[in-house]
């Protein structure tokens, strides 16, 4: 009894994605192709790059509501660099590297700032970083007066579209940025300070660990895998739209950390599980879609499963 | 009693707003006139009636993600309904408001959901369902019935006499006449803060809420009603989101049931803005419909100091201001969290 | 008296939660218009009968009347409605909404149509408040006045529900020498008015000062009731603790065995500690090797003075030398590094991460030694871990148990291991056996000995005599937030400490 609990405890996610998928194969026409896994895939890898961010920030006890809008700087900024706009460059892969490297990086100094406002100011963090969800998606329709800007770099595309071994690229992006951060959660000291800092602050301090340096940096990399998702966005798209770029993600990214499994107050966390849960989501969606229901019913479901997801967390906890 | 009188963020804000108007009166021509007053009021309205529920949740340290996505829904519905009538569609628009406010209140105090998980999901929902019901499409209203009226009407323009425009009529003729030039939606609001405000300030049930807000177990402890109270300001926010919604449908001819993406946490801003704690039991409802009123008058002045030709900024700017502003108010909300003032006694 | 009616009997009260006996045949009786003291250590059942007596906990066996009537109450608002109010420690008042409306919420007076009627609540409010000598704006926030004023308050909502019985759990815990001044005249007040007061305190003086009767519990039982005029403060301590003056025990009964070891140089030296408002001079100093006790009653100020030494909480005043060199610590982290550990007396809420398991909570602190480019190196960890598992007998299924499953024995004895794997110098130890069942304390007492006579110098807190006097080779007594007993080994007795803790320096 207690063994088939714990069980389903531990690996509820993963069975609840296996029969989702079983279900599928006996009920959705074409199930089985390459190409209704590459669609599921593309659809849901921005989804699981910035979830990864919000995991951690969450774990530490807090939330990141400027997901979206961050990555809207990314997305509106690249373009400026590769197009040679902002600044002469030489050929179009040091135009590419710039329109890279250039976004992440002020994305995760803007990732910084929401943690410097929660550590300076003692701000709960919905409110800190509802400033830039309000200012962010601004900055970056002012820095592109709200223009679609339209490009056709093939080379800078091949980040979401090109393939490697039949998968798109984005999909090898997310594999690594889950593994890296699976890694980080489960092998590191910043990766147990974290969820020190979101299980107890008072003894994580007590026990010597920089609680500010643990958020600041929390924030940051929240920041930076917003970047990745804006820049993945964009590249999709073969344009960038400020006004588009990442609107509402910041919900589709707490939606699927909270049916992941990772406990909202903090202090547990799963980078697996928001994969999965972001998969579920999409795979909830995709059947229903497939299966003659309308998109807008999917999110009715989604609200379902975000309330069951938290709710068995609360019974588990009693 | 001048001894009580005390600088309160609330007030501070209202002379902030009050400030920004005369001088944008001074310097730019029209700003103050009937156009432009009922512009921007017949829009203002609508997020002046959601951030009021909104106000009314944050009292008691909660919040309520589901306001944008529930008017939006609430405008479907109301637009469904127009054709039988004006008091179908207000009606059919205020209960999709009430059953949504209803489902966040049993979340969260019955399921004990976090409000910000529980109006979460509820958003979503809202979001789903308003889209299914126009079949992804807006709805188009009833022109037969006085539906429209009630968002594109001005109520007490008939009274207006003509001479208020004539040149020369003096400080009074002008005030009368631009009041008179409300427009209805704004009218509604206008009722809404006053019963609002009266709530708050002047019955039991306002007082729980902030006594809710200030202190959750401390409240409980004096025997104050807190499930109770918590259940009924989601409703109230959900009923007002609703109300909101039917405005929308109004004003707009039309059930749309994409709007209403990011009204929460413009409400949430005005809220914050016009003095309300964020974590709850401290606030003003006039504070509110002041914070409002300044984010939304940011962006006509954006507009009129483009007319004016000196700078060119793009309409864009405003939320790039209206997020200053947010950090601004929230950095000096804590500097006076932090100096808690003591006062020994006599 | 006896002619008289009691107001309050309860008696024989019992209460347990699980196996656990809080109550055992309690018994605590007050007369009309009377101030009771109560007092008892940590754990002596004094909350848990006034949790009893207000409804706010269901009692197993026993009888209370009221007034001459059964008494029964289902919560602390109905207690309140029939003449039984109480007042935390804690104040639970809400500090943003005005002193009116503080005293009014819950029944508030209105006129037509619902609406409040604010000039008869502000004006009952001053009126109530002049009872007590009470002149404040009514009409401004709680928050903008003193603590005392704000108990003050506090008291005049609960009279206000014409309290024929007033419990006060502690309320001059946080108040400075002027505050208590004015709360002690508040209650004489109160039984001028027929008021009967049940007054919590672990400062004497202020019992003395104003109670007519003391009841004593210790382990759940009321071991004595008595007159403060026929009672001495020592009497009173030694009640408390479980002495009998006549004849102090041999010493033995505490795991910490009597070796004598030596004792090194000067480690830390604490001058004129002064923290916040509980302590305003405290000084003292640990050498290496040496286990010093800090005794002293419940807010005195000794975790306050242990928790400013490791830079938990800041200093308003006073230096402190570590190893022979001026040290101003901004933080934990800087005092860990330069070789001390702390274990909080709050293991929930400052010690366990509760979701982590036993390893990680174990090298919390170490950890950052325990890495190789920012990984961890999990041999070493198992190795460090098991080997304290089985060093200082940790009882778990292993390493990657969570901590929350094991007892407060063994989650206390995986916090000492936090600390003792570093390799400290200096080890400020906050009750440490306190929650502990008897066995796991024993062992607890011989790992400090130990590691001691290894060379760790030890600050140990302890509300436990035995401990302290066993435990200790040297002891310092803090009183009212003062440092003003220092003994060393040959000096420490239990009525020595008891006196100290009492009167202050002997």
């Amino acid at each position: 009894m207690t063994d088939a609990s714990s069980v389903l405890r531990r690996y509820g996610v993963l069975i609840a994605l296996v029969l989702l998928i079983l279900l599928n194969f006996a009920i959705t026409p074409h199930f089985a192709t390459m190409q209704t896994l590459s669609v599921n895939l593309t659809q849901v890898c921005t989804i699981v790059i910035v979830g990864v961010g919000m995991t951690l920030v969450i774990a530490t006890g807090g939330i990141d509501l400027s997901v979206g809008a961050l990555m809207a700087i990314a997305g509106a900024m690249s373009p400026m660099f590769f197009t040679g706009q902002l600044i002469p460059v030489p050929n179009i892969y040091v135009g590419i590297a710039l329109g890279i490297i250039f976004p992440i990086i002020i994305t995760s100094i803007f990732g910084l700032f929401n943690g410097w406002l929660i550590n300076r100011f003692s701000i709960q963090p919905i409110i800190a970083t509802l400033v830039l969800f309000i200012a962010g998606r601004g900055i970056a329709q002012v820095s592109t007066n709200g223009d679609l800007q339209v490009f056709k770099v093939p080379e800078f595309q091949a980040i979401a579209i090109g393939r490697v071994l039949g998968v798109p690229f984005q999909v090898w992006i997310m594999v690594v940025v889950v593994a890296v951060a699976a890694f980080v959660l489960k092998r590191t000291v910043f990766g147990r300070q974290l969820l020190a800092v979101g299980g107890n602050e008072a003894a994580a301090r007590l026990s010597g660990i920089s609680v500010k340096r643990v958020k600041l940096i929390v924030y940051a990399v929240s920041g930076f895998c917003s970047a990745i998702a804006g820049l993945i966005v964009i590249a999709m798209n073969s344009a960038a739209d400020a006004n588009l770029i990442g609107l509402g993600m910041e919900l589709d990214a707490i939606a699927a950390v909270a049916v992941g499994g990772t406990l909202l107050s903090g202090g547990r966390a799963t980078i697996i599980g928001t994969l999965l849960g972001a998969l579920i989501i999409q795979l909830v969606r995709y059947t229903l879609l497939a299966n003659g229901v309308p998109d807008a019913a999917a999110l009715v479901v989604k609200a379902g499963l975000i309330i069951l997801a938290v709710w068995l967390q609360r019974q588990e906890r009693a | 009693m001048m001894r009580n009188f005390r600088v309160t963020p609330s007030i501070a804000v209202v002379v902030v707003l009050v400030v920004l108007v005369t001088l944008a009166a001074l310097r730019y021509d029209g700003f103050l006139g009937t156009y432009n007053v009922q512009s921007v009021l017949r829009y203002i309205s609508m997020f002046a009636l959601v951030a009021l529920g909104m106000c009314f949740v944050i009292m008691t340290g909660g919040i309520d993600l589901s306001v944008g996505t529930v008017a939006a829904m609430s405008s479907v519905v109301s637009a469904i309904l127009s054709p039988y009538g004006l008091v179908p569609g207000v009606a059919g628009g205020l209960a999709v408001g009430f059953l949504a406010g209803t489902l966040n209140g049993v979340l969260i105090t019955k399921l004990k959901i976090l409000p910000f998980i529980a109006t979460l999901a509820t958003m979503l929902a809202a979001s789903g369902t308003g889209l299914l019901l126009a079949k992804n499409q807006s709805v188009s209203v009833s022109y037969d019935t006085y539906f429209t009226n009630l968002g594109q009407g001005d109520l007490f323009s008939f009274l207006r006499p003509e001479w208020v425009d004539a040149e020369g009529v003096g400080i009074f003729g002008s005030i009368l006449g631009f009041f008179l030039s409300f427009p209805t939606p704004a009218w509604i609001a206008i009722v809404a803060y006053i019963i609002g405000g009266v709530v708050i300030n002047h019955t039991s049930f306002g007082r729980h809420i902030l006594a809710i807000g200030g202190g959750t177990e401390a409240s409980r402890l004096m025997g104050l009603p807190v499930d109770r109270t918590i259940f009924s300001v989601y409703v109230i926010s959900g009923t007002l989101a609703g109300l909101a919604g039917v405005i929308l449908a109004s004003q707009f001819g039309a059930g749309q049931p994409i709007e209403g993406v990011g009204w929460e946490l413009f409400a949430i801003a005005s809220v914050v803005v016009g003095g309300t704690l964020l974590s709850g039991g401290k606030g003003s409802v006039v504070g509110t419909m002041a914070g409002a009123l300044l984010l939304g008058v940011i962006f006509t002045i954006l507009n009129f100091e483009n007319g004016m030709g000196w700078i060119s900024l793009s309409a864009y700017w405003q939320s790039v201001v209206r997020g200053l502003f947010l950090l601004v108010v929230v950095i000096l909300q804590s500097r006076l969290a932090s100096r808690a003032p003591a006062q020994a006694a006599h | 008296m006896t002619d008289i009616q009691p107001l309050l009997a309860m008696r024989a009260i019992d209460k347990s939660f699980g196996s656990v006996s809080a109550l055992v045949s309690a018994d605590l009786v007050v007369m009309p218009a009377e101030v009771m003291a109560l007092v008892g250590q940590n754990g002596a059942g004094k909350s848990t009968m006034i949790k009893v007596l207000n409804g706010a906990f269901q009692y197993d066996g026993g009888t209370i009347a009221f007034d001459g009537k059964p008494w029964v109450a289902g919560s602390p608002q109905q207690a309140q409605r029939a003449g039984v109010s109480t007042i935390f420690q804690e104040i639970n008042l809400i500090g943003y909404r005005s002193v009116a409306e503080n005293i009014y919420l819950g029944r508030e007076i209105k006129k037509f149509a619902g609406l409040l009627d604010w000039t008869r609540m502000n004006q009952g409010a001053r009126t109530l408040l002049a009872r007590f000598n009470i002149d404040v704006e009514v009409t401004l926030p709680l928050e903008n006045f003193s603590t005392a004023v704000q108990q003050m308050v506090a008291i005049a909502r609960a009279v206000s529900f014409d309290a024929k019985l007033v419990i006060m759990d502690e309320p001059t815990s946080s108040l400075d020498e002027a505050e208590v001044a004015v709360l002690l005249k508040t209650i004489r007040q109160l039984k001028a008015d027929g008021v009967a007061v049940i007054f919590v305190t672990h400062k004497l003086d202020e019992l003395y000062e104003v109670c007519d009767r003391v009841t004593i519990m210790r382990d759940g039982r009321t071991v004595s009731v008595a007159n403060i005029a026929d009672i001495s403060k020592l009497q009173l301590v030694a009640s408390m603790l479980g002495r009998d003056l006549a004849d102090v025990r041999a010493r033995g009964a505490t795991a910490f065995s009597n070796g004598d070891h030596d004792i090194g140089g000067e480690l830390l030296e604490a001058k004129s500690l002064a923290v916040g408002r509980r302590v305003s001079d405290a000084s003292f100093d640990i050498r290496k090797g040496e286990i010093v006790g800090l005794a002293g009653l419940l807010g005195s100020g000794r975790t306050e003075t242990a928790r400013a030494v490791f830079a938990a909480d800041p200093m308003s005043k006073g230096q402190v030398r570590f190893e022979g060199k001026d040290r101003d610590f901004k933080t934990p982290a800087q005092a860990i590094a330069a070789g001390m550990g702390y274990c909080s007396e709050d293991r929930k809420t400052q010690g366990i991460i509760p979701d982590m398991s036993v390893a990680d909570n174990l090298t919390l602190a170490l950890m950052p030694a325990l890495t190789r480019a920012g990984m961890i190196d999990e041999t070493r960890q198992r190795e460090i871990v098991l080997r304290f598992i089985k060093d200082i007998g940790i009882k778990c299924s292993g390493p990657n148990q969570k901590i929350r499953e094991l007892s407060g024995g063994n989650q206390q004895k995986v916090l000492l291991a936090r600390w003792l794997c570093m390799n400290p110098k200096l080890l400020i130890l906050d009750e440490p056996t306190r929650g502990i069942d008897v066995g796991a304390k024993g062992e607890i007492q011989s790992l400090i000995r130990r590691f001691a006579s290894e060379g760790l110098g030890v600050l140990m807190i302890s509300s436990e005599l035995e401990e302290i006097v066993e435990g200790a080779d040297r002891v310092f007594v803090l009183r009212d937030g003062r440092m003003d007993a220092e003994m060393d080994k040959a000096a420490i007795s239990e009525q020595a400490v008891m006196q100290a803790m009492a009167h202050g320096a002997a």
